[in-house]
């Protein structure tokens, strides 16, 4: 097994999944790059490795003081063997919003979640059609409030500008304002049973109906294609337009490979790699709007390989990825509520975005509060030799020999962290901590704790900070 | 940088969960109040009157003290257009100053940018409590957001303080700007360094700062005595934001317990705070901003009260012109909403003479709007 395979899956595997300890990524490099592709990309033909039936009673849905759905979340993100499918959660979670804040019903909100589970690596047209059924998406963007004769545009405005089409493209717009309104039209009667109640009066489940006494059965223009049509018509139009091909593509490539500018800069703002977008264009139209396709064709090219550490992480993906490294939470135990403050602190509640444009990312994920949170818990975690990934690197630092150096040290650590690289400048100034008392024996009472302090810097660095 | 004690300072102390307007500012000789509350009424001649029609909630003697000597303004009906009841929704609202629409950034933050365009002081924005509240998180603006005095910065974990300081000086190397390493390694590296730096000049706050008031244990009061510490430093810190623990006034039961303790230990905390500050000479520099995100049903459920809306906020200060502002909401019945007290002025009204008439910058550009002032600032 060459090196670089490693290198490679310790980079797809954070980027498909939440990443992975050693052991698994030289499991996988065994088994081979394209093999470990087609595994992730069908999570149903493959165990998930988790004991969901204990899980599941353990991080009950009590009242939104003891939350249990996002500790659940977090738990099937950390477990699952199936990584990108916990994984295309959180790309659409972040893409076709909803808000805790204004829901306040995790019942319902998970559904969106369990929705994005079973269809988010299949057609795009399913999803738009799954989201625009979806009880939490209905209320969330008041189609709801949207009738026949008095139409609340929210969602009709929202599904194209920011769950399809996008506002423009290569400076142009993609719809008008008469294609919002139509749009609006065709989901009048789409709509929920049960209003999700504020509290004090409890919380019910909602369900999705379809009232035909309040759907607009005009005829409607809707980009440029005229007739009575429903809000299946309209995805059917939505999902074969140009523009919808083009967000996905950048989204995906903004998510899986590297950061590109924020959404509401794409109408002006060319893509970063307009040639991978182009491929990922084509696959879209090709494979009839298939997410699993166009995710192979990504994860087998040369530009996503080549990207690594392009990306700044996520809170998430920085949070759950420390949790893989250091094998904690493996199984359900109290305690997990932490991680939904830490996700807070760091900038990214899961079931709760900031509106409904998502999180932004890249390096808006960072400020003073953030950084300082990030770094603080990632530290603190890969120090603490008592947890199992943290005891594995140490043993497996141990078996390379009865001594160590500082660059051996070094070196060791970064690899196990899954083939880390670090600028010269900053590699050099790791190896210079560890110098000053030469050579370590592996053997001592202070090697685990040397290990550790040697992670908690590289934790600290910018590097770190990249996936 | 300058670092002159002259400059305004805005201070927000953010009360989160809701607390209940009604038994705050209490309309104690309305007949519908006592109809309402039976069980939470505090009854008249416990209540700390201002006039013949409302007064402060008996645990508030120490900011009633304050209003007497005409230092507090007290808004009444404070609230916002098509009110919100959810805590999280309704609280991004007072953040961001965006009712209307689901806004990105903080008004604090847009303020901050103004203040310091070239971004000469990392410490202009000081945050203490966890993680950054949207009111300062705005995208290219610096903000320090510290857990407190004693526990600033990066690698907070490494116990030992030889070792830390070795790290830390790593970690500034690491930090260092690199030519030609793009925009976002430049960036992470200025966040880096500011961080670091802040918590250094931060450090520095306590070291000088001597005082006979005495604070009360509690993470608010000491938040609060943070922030004495790091004006009366000098530092050049112009907006200081510190609050209670999310939920803390969400009092749906037992209020008669929770209600009175909470409003003792701010009051105090507060009083407190003015007093340090009036020690040093310093009591005219600042002004503070104390709210919540809504106010509660004016029915109550039995031991507790739901989630309203109209609301009341209160601005204190040497500089502040004391006073009752806003109309009291009418308690009758069909004068509610949905049950709520109905607001009357725009919380925005507030912000903007805030920012005007006391920090002395353009708010329209920062509220994105105009807004009516009030004259609570002399």
């Amino acid at each position: 097994m060459a090196e670089n395979d490693i290198a490679s899956m310790g980079h797809l595997m954070r980027r498909a999944g939440f990443g992975a300890q050693y052991h698994e990524l030289e499991a996988r490099a065994a088994k081979g790059y394209e093999e470990t592709v087609e595994e992730l990309l069908n999570p149903q033909d493959h165990p998930d490795g988790m004991d969901l039936d204990l899980a599941e009673r353990y991080f009950i849905e009590w009242n939104h003081f003891i939350r249990g759905v996002p500790e659940y979340i977090a738990f099937r993100m950390i477990n699952s063997a199936r990584q990108l499918e916990e994984k295309i959660v959180l790309f659409w979670h972040g893409i076709l919003c909803i808000s805790d804040s204004k829901l306040q019903s995790y019942p319902t909100e998970y559904e969106e979640l369990e929705l994005f589970r079973h269809h988010g690596l299949g057609s795009f047209k399913d999803l738009l059609l799954g989201i625009s059924k979806d009880p939490a998406m209905i209320y969330y963007l008041d189609n709801c409030l949207s009738h026949k004769g008095a139409i609340n545009e929210n969602y009709g405005r929202e599904l194209l500008e920011l769950f399809s089409l996008g506002v423009g493209m290569d400076g142009e717009f993609n719809y008008s304002e008469d294609d919002v309104k139509e749009c609006a039209r065709a989901f009048t009667g789409w709509t929920i049973a049960n209003s999700i109640p504020q509290q004090p009066y409890g919380r019910y489940a909602a369900q999705f109906v379809y009232n035909p006494d309040d759907h607009d059965d005009g005829e409607k223009t809707f980009l440029g294609e005229t007739g009575n049509l429903n809000g299946e018509d309209v995805i059917d139009i939505i999902v074969k337009q140009p523009a919808t091909a083009r967000f996905i593509s950048r989204h995906l490539y903004n998510f899986f490979v590297a950061d590109d500018v924020e959404v509401p800069s794409w109408m002006d703002t060319p893509p970063r790699d307009p040639e991978t977008i182009k491929m990922l264009e084509d696959e879209y139209f090709r494979s009839d709007y298939n997410i699993k396709s166009m995710l192979r064709v990504l994860f087998n090219s040369d530009a996503f390989k080549n990207a690594r550490f392009a990306k700044v992480k996520s809170p998430i993906e920085t949070i759950i990825g420390t949790l893989r490294l250091v094998g904690d939470w493996t199984e359900p135990k109290p305690g997990l509520e932490f991680i939904f403050d830490e996700m807070k602190y760091m900038g990214q509640e899961i079931l709760n975005p900031p509106s409904v444009e998502g999180w932004h990312t890249g390096k808006e994920w960072i400020d003073g509060g953030t950084l300082v949170h990030r770094i603080n818990f990632t530290a603190d975690s890969v120090c603490n030799t008592s947890f199992p990934g943290i005891q594995s690197i140490i043993e497996k630092l141990a078996a390379q020999g009865p001594t160590l150096s500082p660059e051996g040290l070094v070196d060791g650590c970064l690899k196990l962290l899954g083939d880390y690289e670090m600028s010269e400048e900053t590699r050099r100034m790791l190896v210079d901590q560890n110098s000053k008392g030469g050579e370590v024996q592996t053997d001592s009472e202070e090697f685990g704790a040397k290990v550790g302090e040697t992670l908690r810097m590289i934790v600290a660095t910018k590097e770190y900070l990249y996936a | 940088m300058t670092s002159s004690k002259k400059d305004p300072v805005l201070v927000v102390l953010q009360l989160s969960g809701a607390y209940d307007a009604l038994n705050t500012i209490i309309p104690y000789n309305d007949p519908h109040y006592k109809d309402f509350r039976t069980v939470l009424k505090v009854e008249p001649e416990e209540v700390l009157a201002i006039d013949n029609n409302v007064g402060f909630h008996p645990s508030m003697a120490p900011i009633k003290n304050l209003y007497d000597q005409g230092k507090v303004a007290v808004i009444q009906g404070i609230g916002y257009p098509n009110p919100i009841r959810s805590h999280f929704r309704s609280m991004d609202i007072w953040h961001t100053a965006a009712p209307e629409k689901m806004g990105m950034d903080g008004w604090l933050g847009r303020a901050i940018g103004d203040m310091d365009p070239h971004k000469e002081n990392v410490l202009t924005g000081v945050n203490f409590g966890r993680g950054l509240p949207r009111a300062l998180a705005t995208s290219g603006v610096s903000v320090a957001s510290v857990g407190g005095l004693d526990q600033l910065g990066v690698l907070t974990g490494i116990e030992d303080q030889n070792q830390r300081t070795e790290a830390l000086d790593i970690f500034a190397r690491m930090y260092s700007p690199m030519i030609g390493s793009g925009v976002t390694n430049d960036y992470l590296s200025q966040t880096g360094l500011d961080a670091l730096k802040g918590a250094d000049i931060l450090a520095t706050a306590p070291a000088g700062y001597t005082s006979t008031v005495e604070y009360g244990g509690d993470q608010f009061s000491q938040w609060l005595k943070n922030v004495a510490q790091v004006h009366l430093a000098g530092l050049g810190s112009r907006v200081l934001y510190t609050g209670l623990n999310p939920g803390a006034f969400d009092t749906h039961a037992n209020q008669t317990t929770a209600f009175p303790q909470l409003w003792g230990q701010v009051s105090n905390a507060v009083e407190n705070f003015y007093q340090d500050l009036k020690e040093h000479d310093a009591s005219q520099e600042v002004v503070i901003l104390m709210f919540t995100e809504f106010g509660r049903r004016v029915q109550e459920n039995g031991s507790g009260t739901d989630h309203g809306s109209g609301s009341v906020a209160f601005v204190v200060g040497d500089a502040v012109e004391g006073g009752l502002y806003g109309d009291y909401p009418s308690l009758e019945l069909d004068k509610l909403d949905q049950g709520d007290l109905q607001w009357n002025n725009d919380f925005r009204n507030t912000y903007a003479t805030l920012l005007e008439k006391w920090m002395g910058l353009d708010a329209k550009p920062i509220l994105r709007g105009s807004y009516e002032q009030f004259n609570f600032i002399k």
